[in-house]
């Protein structure tokens, strides 16, 4: 096989596993945009603090320490020791359950029944206010997450596919990381699916995202299932934030990641939890197959940065619902 | 207080009383759409509530089903009174309904939607449930076993794995009324089951109303507007018309109440 073919298909692996983390990042927007119409503006942040959080934890960091420090005149930081990983993952999704109920009690509680522009507005309040609590919580310099993840290319991938091509060609580079989140992201979706199919809660929780009032004269509380759903959502965003935070550190602009999941979520749809996996892949093979055949040869690189968006365009101008999204039907 | 039982002409029995309604009053910001209205239901019967359109029949089905809270009055069930509750407690507590514009979980299929009816039956652990393993396994299979046999019932095996989306009009109202059924009610709450039906679906509709009754025992709170059915299939009706209640008692006593015969047909005004 001819070097060039080889590459190209080393790209599209390469995409399609970015295309996974996307998907990530696009799933916890689905999950609630699907059982309450609200599209969470603060995913991005939620990301960011439950990193945050996660490496706060396992560090032994003292929450609010400047905060304290300040008002006792005191001079703590760390309570010296350090949790594990998988305690200190625990500890988060605790906080990010903690974090649910509390967006449903005291903000979106009072908001049932508004224009969905209003719930929007509100996650974007929302976004600003977790991004400042994240800050004064765990201190705003660039963290590094130590669950050791293993980093850099696989040798054992290079070494196994070597020998396909000819003298120049020198296997495939994989990333290890990307390889972990692949893993992790399937794990997670199927338990997702799992749950959505199979369980009581799921079932009520799918009967909400469908119809609200039917859903209450079946003894479905609502207040419960979105306290659920927003627990998911951030459970989702722990594990993308861990991701993309083992790659590029736990750093603000970590909650940009959300807009990556926008061109997805334009493609797959808002409502289909298939659609953001399909949609993220779509982008993620998408912009590097594109930035290898046309960007950088022709338009001098770095299309990466602006391609899934110009798709999204394109989707949004001839199939605004998306790939899987439902169909939009106006009834004059 | 009625609690004697009795035995109807077609050889049913009546119950004492399972739901009273005292003194209920509800308004909306300063309309009153029920003005000081009680009644009772009594176990096992068919109780119609009829009435011309804008009456406050469905006002009162949703008090009575939790969706609306009155200023005044009781609801006493099961010889207790019942506290202000949310809809889903409501449901929680075996009291089901079906709704008159339909609403069903159009994306899922016949089966799914009866089983969302079994949700307050359910309970063994998420977890159990998303392995499939040890009592859930069980739980899953009895409720099932229950679901397909309402769905037997109602003569609707042929769709059972179609998106409830697809369905025709009546059929949808037939799965809305399995799904009610599937919660295994102690009052079964009907707002106009037969609205917008062809004679046909009616006289289906009014079959599986009666059936229900009488296999299951289930009591059944019915709204019409339509009268000739609803004198045929119950054994009381409240006469609604403006908020109050104009009349009370047997098909036949009704019919011949001079308020209803007003309500329905109009007064000359000369």
């Amino acid at each position: 096989m001819s070097a060039d073919f080889l590459y190209g298909i080393e790209v599209i692996i390469n995409g399609l596993m970015a295309g996974v983390l996307y998907a990530l990042v696009a799933l916890g927007f689905v999950l609630i945009f699907k059982a309450s119409g609200i599209f969470n503006y603060a995913q991005g942040v939620m990301a960011l603090f439950a990193a945050l959080t996660l490496v706060g934890i396992m560090e032994g960091q003292v929450p609010f320490a400047h905060l304290l420090n300040a008002i006792f005149g005191t001079d703590i930081h760390h309570f010296g020791w350090e949790v594990p990983a998988l305690l200190a993952i625990f500890l988060t999704v605790l906080v990010m359950v903690a974090f649910a109920w509390a967006v449903q009690h005291f903000v979106f509680r009072h908001l049932v029944g508004q224009e969905p522009i209003i719930l929007f507005m509100a996650t974007i309040g929302l976004a600003y206010f977790l991004e400042g609590v994240g800050d004064l919580m765990w201190g705003s310099d660039i963290k590094t997450i130590a669950l050791g993840l293993p980093q850099g290319g696989s040798f054992w991938v290079e070494d196994m596919t070597a020998s396909l091509g000819g003298d120049d060609f020198y296997g495939f580079f994989i990333d290890k990381l990307d390889m972990v989140a692949t893993v992790v992201a399937i794990v997670l979706v199927i338990s997702l699916i799992a749950f959505a199919q199979y369980t009581k809660q799921g079932r009520a929780m799918r009967a909400v995202a469908d119809d609200h009032q039917a859903a209450l004269s079946v003894g479905i509380s609502l207040n419960y299932i979105w306290v659920l759903v927003w627990s998911l959502a951030g459970i989702v965003a722990m594990v993308a934030g861990i991701m993309w935070g083992a790659k590029s550190g736990v750093q603000f602009s970590l909650s940009l990641i959300a807009l990556k999941a926008l061109p997805v979520l334009m493609l797959g749809g808002f409502t289909s939890i298939p659609g953001a996996i399909v949609g993220g892949l779509i982008i993620g093979v998408g912009e590097k197959l594109f930035e290898y055949t046309i960007g950088a040869p022709f338009l001098g690189g770095a299309t990466e940065n602006w391609f899934a968006y110009m798709l999204a365009l394109i989707f949004l101008v001839f199939r605004p619902q998306g790939l899987f999204g439902e169909r939009i039907i106006e009834r004059v | 207080m009625l609690d004697q039982t009795t035995v109807t002409a077609d050889g049913r029995t009546i119950g004492g009383v399972l739901m009273d309604m005292r003194g209920i009053t509800l308004r909306f910001g300063g309309v009153e759409a029920i003005k000081d209205i009680s009644f009772d239901i009594r176990e096992g019967e068919i109780r119609a509530i009829i009435g011309p359109n804008g009456a406050g029949k469905s006002s009162m089905l949703n008090v009575i089903s939790g969706f609306y809270h009155p200023q005044d009055g009781e609801v006493w069930f099961r010889g207790e009174r019942r506290p202000a509750m949310k809809p889903y407690q409501v449901a929680r507590l075996g009291i089901a309904r079906t709704f008159q514009n339909i609403a069903l979980f159009e994306g899922m299929t016949v089966l799914d939607n009866i089983m969302t009816g079994r949700l307050t039956q359910m309970k063994s652990g998420m977890l159990a449930q998303a392995i499939w393993r040890g009592k859930a396994e069980k739980e899953e299979v009895a409720n099932r076993e229950k679901v397909e046999q309402i769905i037997d019932f109602l003569e609707i095996q042929a769709i059972r794995k179609t998106p409830v989306g697809r369905l025709p009009y009546g059929l949808k109202k037939r799965v809305e009324l399995a799904r009610a059924l599937a919660a295994e009610p102690k009052l079964l709450l009907l707002d106009e089951p037969m609205a917008g039906m062809n004679v046909e679906e009616k006289e289906d509709m009014s079959r599986f109303i009666l059936d229900v009754n009488d296999e299951f025992g289930t009591t059944i709170a019915l709204i019409e507007h339509d009268m000739g059915v609803v004198m045929d299939i119950s054994d009381r009706v409240v006469v609604m018309d403006y908020g109050r209640k104009i009349g009370d008692g047997t098909p036949d006593e009704v019919r011949g109440n001079q308020e209803v015969i007003d309500a329905y047909l109009g007064v000359a005004h000369d």
